[in-house]
């Protein structure tokens, strides 16, 4: 059986961008799927076209069982969706945004206002719930609509990016508000650009490149595919660079990539903590001087420079599509 | 919450016609909250009728030939008509600025991922403009007895025809905004909406009766004042107003004009209102 999200072969152009080049996916019930990339990989245009704001060239789509391409509205009533930009109405106090949304999700005006409150409260937004959104904070604004976002409490969610360019604070306490909401048993697919936060609130990652999913799995299974742990050193004078070198290749399992500026080197190995103090002893014995050592579990940076063989950054002239 | 709880939270499915209504009122009602929270711009689209008023009145007044008469006094119960008209079809430039700000502004994709009527962020914007229209020509039509018009002028009238009247300019407006929304729909920038929701307005204003007697004019331009759209509702409000200066043309439009103006009005609503919405399903994919 498919699950509350599901995919198959999407294609998007738009006039000679291939934005999606078949995307497939398939999120069970009450899980949530990170989708990982930089920029106009295609995160978004794949929300746009399973939450009905695009319709695609070609493919299939069903969310909450229903057949996104036949019967978009019937799918409208089962999601909420929570952009990239706060998408509320700035000139409308928090309230009245909230009592919009449930009237237009064809709620009674009675039930809508009672809604917005319990929202409100939910969101510590209820002190500012009569000020115009436009006096909130970049924080305060991406509660609100997140809220507007859960009105109907919707059994499928997506959310496109929903930290981007929130403090590390706002960030860790939308964070909570996430997590909360899925273990009410939504089902969520969550785009990001941020690898922590996919492997924070994500129970299977699929990382996206030039509009195909290039890799699934969950974090553990993706950063298993990198190669494992790594041993990073430090060295305190350059000079030691070339030196340090040679004692990391006898001990690691693959190339020692050596980062010059900041006289880091790094080197894929195995055998963990009893390896790690052995390389120590070894750079001691040979007056080596460290500032800094340690055994490091791959990020999913490393993944995705290993899947995708560039980094996992801006690329500026397709974000401005 | 459990799904049974929500199922009771929203209301069954209703006739597509109740939904859209009630859709586009909820809309509206967001736009009115908007206006009422930027006062500004409701003063600003009220100084420029006001001004019309008192240049075309004091500057022109003395000097304009209509009906064969040069009374400032005939010239102003003449003119109201054509101002009245033309503040109506300018709310077309705000109607269409708005919608091309909510177009470009992330509230559009929210609006377009609920369960709710396609056309009604396009009437529900509308319908604010009504009532922003609404309340312009009131604020207008004190300024104008401020400065001497009166009613029943040239003839008699009464409180049903003045009220008809205004009737038809309040339709001639919605219709218009019809317009600016499908300007609204086309352009990338609020500021090309305004400015290319505003051009065309002259021409279309001017070549008509509103602020002179067309029968001076050159016989071909006098052809397109007398059938333009615009004319018919002045020309009709003369009528319904009994003010002096009505066309004594034999065109259709002017032995006519509550005809001509109601199927103008009807005819560019149905038509803009069908581009528009249409426009709008399009973007929304």
């Amino acid at each position: 059986m498919p699950g509350a999200i599901y995919a198959e072969g999407l294609v998007k152009t738009f006039g000679d961008v291939r934005a999606l080049d078949g995307v497939d996916l398939d999120v069970p019930e009450g899980t949530v799927l990170g989708l990982l990339g930089p920029n106009g990989a295609g995160k978004t245009t794949t929300v746009r076209c399973l939450t009905t704001l695009l319709r695609p060239d070609s493919g299939k789509a069903v969310v909450a069982g229903i057949d996104v391409l036949r019967h978009p509205n019937e799918v409208r009533r089962s999601i909420g969706l929570s952009g990239q930009f706060a998408a509320v109405d700035e000139y409308l106090t928090g309230r009245e945004n909230l009592q919009m949304v449930g009237r237009l999700y064809q709620m009674r005006a009675r039930a809508a206002k009672a809604r917005a409150q319990e929202l409100l409260e939910q969101f510590n937004l209820a002190d500012a719930a009569d000020r115009p959104a436009k006096t909130y904070s970049g924080g305060m604004r991406r509660r609100l609509d997140l809220a507007a976002a859960l009105v109907v409490s919707p059994p499928v969610m997506f959310m496109d990016e929903p930290t981007t360019g929130l403090d590390p604070r706002n960030r860790q306490q939308l964070w909570e508000v996430i997590k909360q909401l899925v273990s009410g048993g939504t089902t969520l697919l969550l785009t990001t650009q941020y690898l922590e936060e996919a492997d924070h609130l994500a129970h299977e990652i699929a990382v996206v490149d030039h509009g195909r999913v290039i890799a699934r799995g969950t974090s553990d299974q993706l950063k298993a595919r990198t190669g494992g742990e790594r041993v990073e050193v430090v060295v305190h004078d350059r000079e030691d660079i070339a030196a340090a070198s040679e004692v990391l290749r006898g001990f690691g399992k693959g190339d020692t990539t050596v980062e010059q500026h900041t006289r880091r080197l790094t080197v894929p190995v195995t055998g963990g903590a009893k390896l790690l103090a052995e390389v120590i002893r070894e750079l001691d014995g040979r007056g080596i001087e460290i500032d800094d050592i340690g055994l490091r579990r791959p990020t999913l940076d490393d993944v995705f420079l290993s899947l995708t063989g560039h980094v996992a950054e801006e690329k500026p002239e397709e974000a401005a599509k | 919450m459990s799904a049974v709880t929500d199922a009771l939270r929203v209301a069954p499915t209703a006739n597509p016609v109740i939904q859209s209504f009630r859709d586009s009122m909820v809309v509206a009602k967001r736009n009115l909250i908007r206006m009422s929270r930027i006062p500004e711009m409701i003063i600003y689209g009220l100084i420029q009728p006001i001004m019309f008023v008192v240049l075309f009145t004091y500057v022109f007044g003395g000097s304009m030939q209509i009906g064969g008469s040069t009374s400032a006094t005939d010239y102003k119960n003449f003119l109201m008509a054509g101002i009245f008209a033309q503040t109506v079809t300018f709310a077309t430039a705000s109607s269409g600025a708005g919608i091309a700000d909510d177009m470009h502004k992330g509230l559009i994709d929210r609006f377009r991922s609920l369960p709710m009527a396609r056309g009604a962020v396009l009437t529900g914007r509308t319908l604010a403009d009504l009532v922003q229209t609404a309340l312009t020509l009131v604020v207008l039509a004190v300024v104008a007895l401020l400065v001497g018009w009166r009613v029943g002028s040239n003839g008699d009238t009464n409180v049903g025809k003045v009220l008809g009247a205004f009737g038809l300019l309040l339709l001639l407006g919605y219709a218009f905004t019809w317009i600016g929304a499908l300007i609204g729909m086309s352009v990338r920038t609020p500021e090309a909406a305004t400015s290319s929701g505003l051009i065309w307005l002259f021409p279309v204003t001017f070549i008509s009766n509103a602020f002179v007697d067309t029968s001076h004019m050159t016989p071909w331009l006098r052809h397109i004042a007398e059938w333009n759209p615009f004319s018919a509702t002045a020309q009709a409000c003369r009528v319904l107003f009994a003010n002096p200066g009505q066309s004594q043309s034999d065109a259709w439009p002017m032995q006519h004009p509550v005809w001509a103006s109601l199927i103008y009005s009807a005819l560019i609503l149905l038509i803009f209102r069908t581009l528009a919405v249409r426009k709008y399903r399009r973007a929304a994919g």
